[in-house]
Parts: structure tokens; sequence; C-alpha cells
């Protein structure tokens, strides 16, 4: 038992490059009120533990049968140990359940006059960002200038899914029709990761995100960049060859690319050259992983809705210079 | 053999109920395997299929549940509780073999879809459900779950429904009314109370689920939208219908592993159970305080402060009574003189594991704390603490304590030390390690994870300690088998038990108790301050006992549900009205069968 604690103390204080999702590395005021939380129950669950499991040891050890001993005693019960260890737990519970109260109301999601707001929309196997203050949206990644209050308000366009970057908060659940909040701000730079937490159909485990927590240049940086048109590409570049493809392929059914395409099923691509993962945040953008999803989607995300497509290998050379192409 | 399928004979049945559920049990364990097999490497594992996965979590869960511990549990209550009671058999043996043929039936249906993909011109063998055994609203609606899966799902579980109600009613009535003269309640054994407690929350909490999957079903068959928000429908509703059924099921679950631990320790410590009418009004309490929790399993929903509090006060508030008969079973071991039988240890490793199980519970009542929990593997580590090493120890404790008396033969008490110590390591080697894996960050449900989440070796441990389960219930299934070709050994009270079952041979007759006994206190076979030991039963009956035949129709009513499931998921009318036939008839049949035959 006191190795098992100690790994767990290990792994309370382990550094976040090696478990990115770990809730133990907190780095916002909500995960790090619920980290605390946590923590102080842990304590008195770990008391409670030694205590019982202690006395549960020493009456096996010690009244362990032996020849020729004389009958116990036919003890039926005891008034004043029953009141005892009816008012123990009972005790310790409030010591529980009063940071419990707190923790709710302060972390209920209602940020301060002045967040950022941001809105979450859940897809089968995707995020969607809407910046309603700022007239732009982002797709799997979502970008937040660090030290400002982030109010997060968050829907489903089909199932339930559950939005969770474990160091920057709790989870909370993306239903349709229904409008839920969380807020928190982080507290340093940096890239966080996160998953969809609500069993949400075939893909569910390859609904993966990315929260940028950047500087507020960097940040604002980002959103002239998006907000923006995706330049042209050169005449005659691979890039422009792509386009063509792009245009008059399947493409253009399902995605948006602003001034090429309107589709409204799979994510706005118009800058999908500036993200730096693809396919719900499942797959570094490469070359190489474009590739392999424009052919396949479904073997790389089961369920996912986009159809193999079959390209002539230029034409997809081409089609992969012009998506990088897309800051 | 045909005289086991029309018994209606109590102790049969308990042997029908023990056999089937064992068997889904191990059918619920290779999918354990199997699962724990493909997460044994992150990236793909070993190339199951999401979709593969996602039935195999799903069918897991639903089958442990329902096809597994309820019915173990109800083998026990169908074998002891008229024994306990000094009963000849329940109130109603006919309902009690129809709850078992719908039983089996209803777990045959569910698991069907396995191989049934063809019937419905799917592409692959297995149209399993797949929205997980919590069937979450809107993913099981006809627009994101097309095929049967989620049909096979929420028919099979109506039919299963009407298995517990039958049984539940039937319990209720036989515990009340067939006690023996003198067996007053507070007399009652504990296993007979905490079944009590367990079928009042089998009658209160199924008509939830059943009005749910009604609702479910009026969506996907009839194009209803209760569950949907697209026509206006709330998803959320679902979810509070199935946990205000599924937390009083945890306790459905729990409960009946809990009597059996309170009548194995005061037996193996020869002490009388410590605080029993404590241990009785908890067990009350906790079914009681089962009904007010249920939101605890939704802190993520965004219930708002207010809903969140209170919920969370709730199910704090369980933690006491349960406490208390923590304190009181490790009372009862206090000063007492104890045999370290198989039965015994599984009793102890139930109490030193529930611990564990019901403290984690405590780190996610706490509303947000468990916003980093939920859904994650940390649950997937307390449910095993409370249903694995709370109910399944419990269980195999009840197993060795009572299949002397069941079978007149005794297990083998050094394989069972194999199995306790194998199962006791093994569960806490692949239990544990997920409280690491979930709070690393690694949700539930997902076939598949990336290495650089570092939850690889957790995971790997994981795999190991399920495998070793596996071998365990391997040596005790053998164990079983073992005892069939074994002859006859056990007396009357193998274990020196307090209780009135044992003051009949081992297996007892058909008629059970020569002349019903009277009962005079709470411990009837044994020495006292108080009392002397109750006098032995004549061993032949002074009087002739009627006992009655067989019956047909409570198997053949059980055949229609089946028919009348196959047909909703065909689309087929005359097949659904076919079965329905079958079940008028059978009941009409039922209900003017002859008394004597």
């Amino acid at each position: 038992m006191p190795l098992v604690l100690a790994l767990f103390l290990l792994l309370l204080t382990a550094c976040s490059g090696q478990f990115p999702q770990s809730v133990f590395a907190p780095r916002s005021d909500f995960s790090r009120d619920l980290d605390g939380l946590y923590k102080e129950i842990f304590w008195w669950a770990v008391a409670v533990f030694v205590i019982v499991e202690t006395l549960l040891l020493i009456a096996i050890a010690r009244y362990r049968a032996r020849h020729g001993a004389a009958e116990p005693k036919p003890v039926h019960g005891h008034t004043a140990l029953e009141i005892g260890w009816t008012l123990a737990p009972a005790l310790i519970l409030v010591f529980i359940a009063v940071p419990t109260m707190r923790t709710i109301f302060a972390t209920a999601g209602q940020a301060p006059e002045g967040a950022l707001r941001v809105q979450v929309i859940g897809h089968q196997w995707w995020w969607e960002y809407r910046y309603p203050t700022l007239n732009i949206s982002a797709y799997n990644e979502l970008h937040i200038p660090v030290g400002t209050p982030i109010q997060v308000e968050m829907t489903s366009a089909d199932v339930i899914h559950s939005f969770w970057v474990p160091r920057l908060g709790g989870k909370r659940d993306l239903i349709q029709g229904r409008t839920n909040r969380i807020a928190f701000r982080a507290d340093s730079t940096g890239e966080y990761w996160g998953q969809c937490a609500e069993f949400c159909g075939e893909s569910h485990a390859n609904m993966r995100l990315r929260v940028m927590v950047q500087t507020d240049s960097v940040f604002q940086r980002w959103v002239d960049q998006q907000r923006a048109a995706p330049a042209a590409p050169p005449k005659g570049s691979p890039a422009e060859a792509g386009m063509q493809v792009f245009r008059r392929s399947a493409c253009i059914g399902c995605h948006t690319i602003a001034g090429v395409a309107q589709g409204k099923v799979g994510p706005d691509l118009s800058h999908v050259g500036s993200r730096a993962t693809i396919a719900g945040a499942l797959l570094p953008n490469t070359t190489e992983t474009l590739r392999r999803w424009i052919m396949n989607a479904p073997l790389l995300k089961p369920g996912a809705l986009m159809p193999p497509q079959n390209p002539s290998p230029p034409d997809l050379d081409a089609l992969i210079a012009y998506l990088q192409s897309l800051k | 053999m045909k005289s086991w399928l029309t018994t209606t004979d109590h102790k049969r049945i308990g042997l029908l109920y023990f056999w089937t559920a064992f068997g889904f049990f191990m059918i619920g364990g290779l999918e354990a395997l199997i699962i724990r097999a493909q997460l044994v490497r992150p990236d793909g594992g070993l190339g199951v299929s999401a979709e593969t996965f996602n039935q195999l979590f799903t069918m897991h869960g639903t089958t442990m549940v329902f096809l597994a511990l309820m019915p173990l549990s109800a083998a026990f209550f169908n074998y002891i509780i008229p024994l306990q009671i000094g009963a000849r058999d329940v109130a109603f043996p006919r309902l009690n073999a129809f709850s078992y043929w719908v039983f089996l039936l209803g777990g045959l249906l569910l698991n069907a879809s396995f191989i049934a993909g063809p019937l419905f011109g799917a592409d692959r063998l297995s149209v399993a459900p797949d929205a997980g055994w919590f069937g979450y609203a809107n993913l099981t609606s006809r627009q994101f779950s097309p095929g049967p899966n989620v049909d096979f799902w929420l028919l099979g579980l109506q039919i299963l429904g009407i298995a517990s109600l039958a049984a539940g009613f039937n319990f209720v009535v036989t515990i009340i009314n067939m006690r023996a003269p003198g067996m007053r309640m507070l007399r009652l054994p504990p296993f007979t109370w905490m079944a009590l407690v367990t079928q009042f929350l089998v009658i209160t909490a199924f008509p939830v689920i059943t009005v749910a999957l009604v609702l479910l079903m009026f969506d996907r068959f009839f194009g209803t939208h209760f569950f949907l928000p697209s026509g206006g429908g709330d998803p959320i509703l679902w979810q509070h219908l199935f946990w205000m059924f599924g937390h009083p099921e945890v306790y459905i679950l729990i409960l009946p592993a809990m009597g059996i631990i309170s009548e194995v320790l005061p037996t193996f410590s020869r002490k009388p159970l410590f605080g029993y009418t404590v241990v009785v009004y908890s067990g009350v309490v906790i079914a009681f305080l089962g009904w007010s929790v249920w939101s605890h399993h939704m802190f993520s929903t965004g219930l708002g402060p207010i809903a969140d509090s209170v919920f969370a006060g709730t199910t704090m508030l369980i933690a006491i009574p349960t406490g208390v008969k923590i304190f009181n079973w490790i009372g009862t071991l206090w000063g007492g003189q104890i045999r370290f039988t198989t039965s015994l240890l599984f009793a102890v490793g139930f109490i030193a594991m529930f611990i564990i199980g019901g403290l984690s519970g405590v780190t996610h009542a706490s509303a947000p704390s468990d916003l980093q929990q939920t859904d994650t593997y940390y649950v997937v580590a307390h449910i095993h603490y409370v249903l694995f090493g709370g109910t399944i120890l419990g269980l195999f404790s009840g197993i060795y304590y009572w299949w002397p008396k069941m079978t007149g033969r005794f297990l083998s008490e050094s394989w069972g030390k194999v199995h306790f110590w194998l199962t006791l390591i093994g569960m806490n080697l692949a239990f544990f390690p997920m409280h690491f894996s979930g709070l690393l960050g690694m949700p539930r449900r997902i076939y598949t994870y990336p290495a650089e989440l570092g939850v690889a070796r957790f995971n790997q441990l994981s795999t190991v300690g399920a495998f070793l389960i596996g071998i365990a219930t391997l040596v005790f299934f053998l164990n079983l088998l073992r005892t069939r070709w074994r002859p006859a050994n056990a007396p009357a009270n193998p274990w020196g038990g307090a209780t009135l079952e044992w003051a009949i041979p081992s297996p007892p007759p058909v008629y059970n108790f020569t002349v019903i006994p009277t009962v005079a206190n709470r411990l009837p076979l044994w020495q006292t301050e108080r009392h002397a030991p109750m006098t032995p039963l004549p061993e032949k009956p002074p009087v002739p006992i009627h006992v009655p035949g067989g019956s047909w129709w409570p198997m053949i009513t059980a055949l229609g549900l089946p028919v009348i499931a196959i047909g909703a998921l065909a689309h087929f009318l005359p097949v659904v009205l076919a079965g329905a036939a079958v079940v008028i008839v059978g009941i009409y049949r039922w209900a003017f069968e002859p008394f004597e035959t």
C-alpha cells in the first residue's frame, strides 16, 4: 500500500509532457479548483482506508480459530459503538461536503464581464468553434489568449458529446437543443490535449481536440489570419491546379472554402493549412496524412462520413498542395 | 428432462438460474477479455474494429448486469429464501418458473444479435447492441443507429424486465406471507432481509426503465420524438429515467451480496451478526437513499449548481449506512473464532475491496471533482471495485457456502483457495491501475488511445489482471464440475450455520421440511446465552406431504415473448400477433390448469 501511495504521489506531480491529458497538471483556475478539491477528498479517503482496512486485518489476524479455544462470547451488538460509527463518517462527510458545495458554485460556468465568448458545437466526430464577437470560426483546434477569461457555450449538431480538456477544466456535455456553459482562465501558454468524453458512436475514440493557449499578440495574429480570405494561389502553381481539382470534385458538396465552395457538412477548410492536425485532431497535418485521409477517410476514422476518394496521383498531389496553401 | 422443463420446484429453478447465469457470466467475461486484449497496445491495439469494440463493451455491461449478477442473486433467492423462512416453496411456484424461462429467452434473444446480421441484410455477422449498456438518447435514435442493434437491446431488456418484475412480486409475497410460525420480520435471516429490500427496489425501479424503453421503442418504431431534440423532445429525459432505474439497480446488485456475507461472517466466526437490527435498517436506508441520488450520474450534463449540490449531498449520505454495515461486519469478526474457509475468504475479500470502491465513490459524489472523473477509466475502476470486488466476491462466498446445501457436495477447499487468491490478485491488477489511466485522461469506451497519453503501461497491467481473473474463473468452473462426479458427502449442517436451511438434509427433499418448524428466535440452530438449539425435525414426514406436479404453461407463455420481439425486429406484424396469441393462450390455460396434476 505505501508503494501504491508513493506511485500516486509521483503521478500527482508528474510532468505534464509525459501525460498530456493528466488531471494533475492543472493550468487554469477551473482545473485548479477541481484538483484541489479532489486532493482534499483523497486524503480523507486514504485516512478512512487505512483505519478500516487495519481494523479488518487485525480482526482476521487476532481471532483466527484455535483448537480447544472456548466458544466466542455471543455479542449481539453495542449501542454506543453503533452511534459512534454512524456519527464518525457523518462528520467526515461534512468536511467533504462544505468544500464541494463551495466549488460547485465557484465553477458554475459564469465567466466575468468582458470574457471572450466561444461557442463549441459537437459533430460526429469533430469540433466546431465559433467566436461570435470576433466573427471567426475554428475547427478541432481551439485558440485562446492566456490570462483572459473564456466563456464557453456548448451545443451539439447531432448526438451528445462531452468537451474535456483535463488540464484546463472538467468536462461538460454538448447536447442538441441545449446550451451548456463552462468558464475558465488559462494561466500558461501551451498546447493542451483533450477529447470527447461521452460515448458518441462508432468513432468516439477518434474525436480528439487541442487547445492552443497563446499570448495576446500571437492570438491576435491568428485571429487576423483567420479573418482574412485565403490567398488565391498564384497562376500556374500546383496549388492553383489543386483548386481546380477541388472545384470539380465531390469536395465542394460538403466543405466550405471562402470564395470557392460552400458545403456545410464537413469542417470549413478555408484555413486548413494553418492547422497542426486534421481529422478531429487525430492526425498531424502532413502531406502523407492528408493523402491517406483523402484516399480513405473511413479507414483512419471508422464511420467518418467522407467517402473514399479516387483522384489520379497528379490530381491528388495538386489537391494537397492547394490545401496546404490555405493558411 | 421433462421434469426440468415443467418444474415448479424452487430448488430446481434455483439451479437452473445458477447454471444459466453462470453461462452468461462466462460469455460476459469473454467479452471483457477481448476488450482488454484490444487495449493492451495503444494506437489500434490488436485490430478489433471500432464497431466490434462498441458492441463488446455494450454487451459486456448489459450481460453482466442483467444476465449474470442479477440472476446469480436470483439463484440464491430461489434456492435459499424458502429454506430460510421455513416454507415448502415460493408463493407462486409457476410464476417462478415463468420468470426463469423469460430470463433465459430474453438472454438468448440479446445474444442472438451476435449472429443475426445476415437475417437483417447486414453485410456482417453481428448486429449486437452498440450504444452502451446505458443506451443514451439521441445516439439510440433511428437516425444515428439505423440497424437492428438497438432494437435487440431495447426488446431484450423489456423481456428481461418482465422476468425481474414477476420474480420481484413473487419474492415479496413469499417473504411476507410464507414465513414459518414465529418467524417475525426481525427474526428473518439477514440474507432474506436484504433479498426483500432488493425485491422492493426491483418492483419499483423496473417500471421506470420499462417506461423509458417503451418511449424509446415508440421513437424508433413509430416515429415519435420523446428523446429527439429535433422534434421538440429531450435526450436528457432519457438519462433521468435511465438513472432513476439505474441507481437503484446498483443496490439491486449489491444488497444480495451484502446479505450473503452477513450470513457467512457469523457462521465462520461462530458469533451472531453484530448489530443485526442496525445491519437490517441500514440496508433499508441504503435502498431509500438509493432513490434520491440518480443525477450523480449526470453531473456533466449541466444540471445547474442547486441540483448538483442536492445530489452531491444525498449521494454522500449513502456513505453513512454503508460505513455502518462495514463496521458491523468487522464487529462480527472481532472476538470470534474465525475459520478460514474459502467462503469466509471471499466474504472478507468483499469487505476489503468494497471499501476501496466505496471511497472512490465519495470522490465522485463530489460533483466538481466528478467532472474530471466521470466517463473515464477512474469510474470503470470504481464500478468494478463495487460490482466485482463487492457483488461477485460476495456471490462466490455464497456459492462456496451454500453449494453443499444445494448439491449435497462440497466444493474443493484447496481449489477454492487457488480460486480466491487468483481472483483477488487478478482483480486488483486489473482494476487498480484503471484509477491511474482515468486520471491521466483516458476516457471510457474507446477502442484505441494514442501512445502519447502515457497510459499504455497501466492498460497492460489491467489486461494481465483480467486474464488472471479469467484463469481463476476457469479453476472455479472446474471445481463446480468436479462436484458432479463426487459422491454426496455434505451433512445437513456442514458449517455449523444458525439458520433454518441447515436444519434439513443436503440437498433438501422436494418438500423441504418434514414438518414446518416453529421459530422462537433469530438463531434457531445455535446455543446462545438466551436459548438452546431447536429440537431436530423428524427424519420422515409424519403425515404425507402433497407436492404439486409440474406445468408446461409457464414455459409456453414465456415462449410467446421472444416471438413478439422477433416480429418487432423484423417489422412483421403477423409474427407479433402470433407471439401475443401464444402469451394469451398460455396465461389462459395456466389460469385454468387443474390444481391437482
